[in-house]
């Protein structure tokens, strides 16, 4: 098998699944109901391009293994998505920023895929990018209305971008699998992206009466696997049925 | 503390050449809130090409209590509706 593809896939696909792992938790729970069902879509997008990678990357590997084994069978150590998206849903603040956050990633991640040398990753991405697009739509107005809001909404966003900034950086770091897979047209080069990410996360804090917090250390670890402590809990609630019940399904 | 945002009444076309239909109500605190949750609440099993939205209190409805004056004297007016013509055998689809 080609391992440098199937340890890329697993690093763009862990982010997707993580994430819309984190929105689910909503379901039922959001703010309001248009809240509620306008998260628990965002999720649902996010599962829908996980199960695309998933099976390409089960494809990659050829040793029989399915998407859902990939998605619920792996030990702790073993996904790589980045700290940020594993980071818990503290409130609806911390929830849209951890969004907005990672939508501006993910929407200009997924324009540079679009121009992969790999068809299958070329195609999930054009297909990706609209969705991707309305999140950050949806998370930017979100960022506007609440900072620029009341005191209080505005101080909890600036309390969550305060907390959430030091997971940022960790979206442009480069494992040896990305950096194998640069070298052959497939990956996309995240270095590249960072200072258009940063002038448009500024832009929007601005308009947002926020502050851009001035942070020089940063936190990374999930790309290779080391997580927050948050995120053996997410986990086991993703697999408890199939631990519980193995081969499971409905 | 808590605060309702207004009500918002939501119209979807489902297909380009069809009316929009009124599909139901939500709450926002804008016009442009009231787009994206109706984008979220109503189309997301792809009902729609085209949304509406509209806040309740600018609708103007009938008092059910008039209804007496406004629909009853339509009941017993079968003479408007044009039934009454014989149609050529030629004329097919009426």
């Amino acid at each position: 098998m080609n391992s440098s593809l199937y340890k890329y896939i697993l690093g763009v696909a862990d982010n997707c699944l993580i994430l819309g792992q984190r929105l689910g938790e909503l379901c039922g729970h959001g703010p309001n109901l248009e809240t509620d069902i306008a998260c628990t879509n965002i999720s649902l997008d996010l599962f829908g391009q996980v199960r695309s990678y998933y099976q390409y990357a089960a494809k990659v590997a050829g040793d029989n293994r399915t998407e859902d084994d990939i998605a619920m069978l792996r030990p702790e150590r073993e996904y790589v998505n980045v700290l940020l998206v594993e980071q818990p849903n503290t409130d609806f603040a911390f929830t849209i920023v951890r969004q907005f956050l990672f939508d501006v990633y993910h929407y200009l991640f997924l324009n540079e895929l679009q121009k992969s040398k790999d068809e299958t990753l070329h195609a999930i991405a054009r297909k990706s990018s609209k969705e991707v697009s309305y999140h950050l739509r949806f998370s930017s107005d979100w960022i506007k209305r609440l900072g620029d809001g009341t005191e209080e909404s505005h101080n909890k966003m600036q309390n969550a971008f305060n907390e959430l900034w030091k997971y940022t950086d960790e979206l442009f770091h480069l494992t040896d699998a990305d950096l194998d897979m640069i070298s052959q047209g497939i990956a996309v080069d995240t270095r590249g992206l960072k200072g258009e990410y940063y002038s448009i996360i500024t832009e929007v804090i601005e308009e947002a009466k926020l502050k851009t917090p001035d942070l020089k250390y940063f936190q990374k670890g999930g790309k290779l696997g080391v997580h927050t402590e948050h995120f053996g809990y997410l986990l086991s609630e993703l697999q408890y049925m199939q631990r519980a019940y193995p081969k499971m399904q409905w | 503390m808590k605060k309702e945002w207004p009500l918002w009444e939501v119209f979807v076309r489902s297909k380009n050449g069809l009316e929009h239909r009124h599909f139901g109500s939500l709450h926002a605190a804008d016009a442009e809130m009231a787009m994206a949750n109706a984008r979220d609440v109503y189309t997301r099993r792809n009902e729609g090409v085209s949304i509406w939205v509209v806040e309740s209190k600018h609708i103007v409805a009938s008092n059910p209590e008039n209804n007496g004056e406004l629909f009853e004297p339509a009941k017993d007016k079968a003479y408007r509706h044009p039934t009454f013509y014989d149609l050529p055998d030629d004329v097919k689809h009426m």
